[in-house]
């Protein structure tokens, strides 16, 4: 049976400036303390070796022309990047750094940095 | 009531293996049905089906079938949407499956949890298969199975496909399932949506950790070689090196078997030719039309097996999703998606199953560009063309002390097909789509996995096979054709010339002489040109054929000496240059038409690939006679 899924709210899908909003971290029932707000980055911004925990998928912020942007957040949910699991940057293509390598819990997964732009992640150090 | 007594008499309970892909799930297939599998395709599509039998240990007859790896039933290509039908009874061809079962990495089970919710909204009975046990006890992962079965609400079992007696434990499950099935309930399966998935994953992943005993350890061996293997630099030089290794193993490797089996043709010929009873017509047709023909082919079968292996050897060692995503990037900068890169490298083997799958690409576009250029990838078939003149006239020595210059000039040719699928397709990209942005690349990387000695067997088998039947049909055939042009009408009585002279063979390859002159083609190319349209390899039996009956007994088995000393050095070459891109495979041609739906994709790609050929044979030839070889 499906749970009664929690829809993210409006405030998520914001423009690509400022701080993040607040309910990128309700979903992991985390406090939007101003060190975590800091912490936030896209996981397609990451380095190599960056280790962390996803904190929300921002469709707003995919890169990706050749794809409606929910068809996007479905697959990258079928491959597991869902919110509040542990990703880890393994390793990154010779050309501009792409494509990259992500673990997430126990798969690895290849994708390109524009569509992991959506995925917004805390780094390990600081998360509570 | 229960479904096993709704079954007509004598019709066998099906049961659907669904799966991730890399879950070990065809491996399972193997070890559950053994040889009584077969392989056949959906009708109205090219999306392969397998399906076989299997005996319960209570003596149930069951009919099992291997559905497409799929992430979700939300389909998005061909091969998903058949997995989607299937399970939910909606295939028209097939009868609804009784029993779906799920299988899953028990290693890495997350993704598999998320899809046995998903199934258990189809209506059907579920069941959970833990495979590749082993692998997940040795690194210290231990499951739960009776709280993941009270969690999930399905019965779950472990198995260890590769292992003797590893899937006893399933087999007396699937039995248990089957005798007490429940009513089929009516589905209720939508595709879901972004909410729905999360809720799902999240379900998943906390019924994970609930079943799950011990943190498990890496996979330390995998991590530790792709530290090398998917290295920025060194990946790729080892990758390269990987290709550079397989194209030398199939020239050098395959030398000795293809002499034995050459020599056993020529003495075959031989003794046919020595056979006095037999009248001069026949004695020719067998010796020079049947034999000679058709043994020139089958020469070959040593390098298809070894480029067979060792396409399937990367495959389950897990190494094509790494070859993907090296060069996902290389690829994308000429327009095609890294998933593109698997079809492509199994184009070399043959562009039939290399178009076929495209399949796992899902956008059209993408799609169509890949199938555009998988004909100028390598294929098997042209080994034969390039053995022969590579052999007759390139000199057999190295260079820079340790490679092979035959070797090189082979290698050479196939990175000219892949150059030229590269130019191709950053043409296209930009003439038919205008456009550059494409199709996400997204692809898990599985575990390495040792690959299995019998299901490489049976791969390998299975090509040889089919090449096999190949050379007895379609080959056959064209070699009796040949065989007929060039022998009739005989030569008139008091003739001065060889008698092919005087053959239909001889009139088509002087009518087109005008067209391929500049080509540096004789008319005996153009001959052996027109047969090998149906299969390239084709060309190899008929020069032979054609230099058999006009240089008379012993050239048979020497063609590549007559064709040194008839040829110059500069038609040699441009007689390879247009093999690199000429559209010999009416095979080919025929699955574009199929896997595009129209005539329009197979002509375009008849039309492009001729005028290639022709650019670059006649380059080459004048190019070649300016420098002094013609």
């Amino acid at each position: 049976m499906h749970r009664a899924p929690k829809q993210p709210s409006p405030c998520c899908f914001l423009p690509l400036a400022g701080p993040p909003a607040k309910c990128y971290y309700e979903a992991l029932a985390m406090p939007d303390t101003s060190a975590l707000i800091l912490a936030t980055l896209a996981l397609g911004e990451a380095a190599v070796g960056f280790r962390g925990r996803i904190v929300a998928l921002d469709m707003s912020r995919a890169h990706a022309a050749g794809l409606p942007r929910s068809e996007l957040e479905r697959r990258l949910l079928e491959l597991g990047f869902v919110e509040g699991a542990d990703v880890e940057l393994l390793h990154q293509g010779l050309f501009g750094g792409d494509p990259i390598a992500v673990r997430v819990a126990d798969a690895t997964i290849a994708l390109r940095r524009r569509e992991a732009m959506a995925i917004m992640v805390v780094g390990e150090e600081a998360l509570p | 009531m229960n479904a096993g007594l709704e079954l007509a008499p004598g019709v066998a309970p099906t049961v659907a293996l669904v799966g991730n892909p890399n879950c070990g799930k065809t491996a399972l297939f193997n070890a559950l049905t053994g040889s009584r599998q077969k392989v056949a395709n959906y009708p109205g599509v090219t999306v392969e089906k397998k399906t076989g039998r299997l005996t319960t240990p209570a003596g149930r007859a069951v009919t099992v079938v291997d559905l497409p790896g799929t992430y979700s039933l939300r389909a998005r290509s061909p091969d998903e949407e058949i997995t989607r039908d299937v399970v939910l009874g909606k295939a028209k061809s097939e009868q609804a499956p009784d029993l779906v079962v799920c299988v899953g990495d028990a290693s890495n089970l997350r993704l598999a949890l998320r899809l046995v919710l998903e199934l258990k909204h189809v209506g059907r009975p579920v069941m959970l298969v833990l495979n590749m046990m082993d692998i997940a006890r040795r690194r210290g992962i231990e499951i739960d199975m009776a709280k993941l079965g009270g969690e999930l609400g399905v019965p779950v079992v472990s198995s260890v496909a590769v292992r003797r007696g590893g899937t006893d434990q399933l087999l007396g499950e699937i039995d248990r399932a089957l005798a007490g099935l429940p009513k089929i309930a009516p589905a209720d399966w939508r595709p879901p949506g972004a909410g729905e998935l999360r809720g799902a994953q999240r379900e998943a992943d906390r019924i994970l950790r609930s079943a799950l005993r011990g943190t498990g350890r890496p996979d330390s061996g995998t991590n530790r070689a792709d530290a090398i293997l998917l290295h920025p630099v060194a990946g790729l030089v080892i990758l390269l090196a990987i290709l550079f290794v397989m194209f030398q193993a199939v020239f050098a490797w395959a030398r000795p078997l293809m002499d034995v089996i050459s020599e056993g043709f020529t003495w075959l010929g031989v003794q046919v030719g020595e056979a006095a009873f037999l009248p001069d017509l026949l004695r020719s047709f067998l010796k020079d039309g049947v034999i000679a023909g058709v043994g020139s082919v089958i020469v070959f079968l040593p390098q298809i097996v070894i480029l067979f292996f060792f396409i399937l050897v990367l495959e389950d060692l897990g190494y094509m999703a790494r070859a993907a995503f090296l060069m996902d990037k290389i690829m994308g900068g000429a327009g095609l998606h890294g998933r593109a890169f698997i079809p492509l490298l199994s184009s070399f083997a043959c562009a039939i199953p290399g178009i076929m799958a495209t399949r796992v690409i899902d956008d059209r576009r993408d799609r169509l560009t890949t199938i555009l250029v998988a004909p100028l990838m390598t294929c098997s078939a042209r080994i034969p063309v390039y053995t022969l003149i590579i052999s007759a006239f390139i000199p057999d020595r190295e260079v820079w002390g340790w490679v092979g210059l035959q070797g090189l000039v082979m290698f050479g040719l196939y990175a000219t097909g892949i150059v030229g699928a590269l130019a191709v397709s950053f043409v296209a990209k930009r003439l038919f789509w205008r456009t550059t942005a494409g199709e996400p690349f997204m692809l898990e990387m599985p575990g390495y996995k040792i690959p299995q000695l019998r299901s490489l067997a049976l791969g390998v088998w299975a090509r040889a096979l089919a090449f096999l039947k190949r050379a007895g049909t379609t080959i056959l055939s064209m070699m009796i054709l040949i065989w007929v042009l060039a022998s009739f009408p005989g030569a008139p009585e008091g003739a001065t010339e060889p008698a092919i002279t005087y053959s239909l063979a001889a009139m088509i390859g002087h009518a087109i002489e005008p067209i391929t002159m500049p080509l540096g083609f004789n008319w005996q190319i153009n001959v052996a040109l027109i047969p090998g349209m149906a299969a390239r390899e084709v060309a190899v039996g008929a020069l032979g054929t054609i230099y058999a009956i006009d240089g008379g007994d012993g050239a048979a088995a020497k063609i590549g000496q007559v064709l040194a000393g008839q040829w110059s050095l500069a038609t040699a070459l441009a007689l390879l240059a247009w093999y690199v891109f000429a559209p010999q495979c009416a095979s080919t041609l025929a699955v574009i038409r199929r896997e595009t739906g129209g005539w329009k994709w197979m002509w375009t790609t008849f039309g492009y690939m001729l005028a290639l050929a022709y650019v670059a044979a006649l380059a080459t030839f004048q190019i070649a006679r300016a420098l002094g070889a013609g």
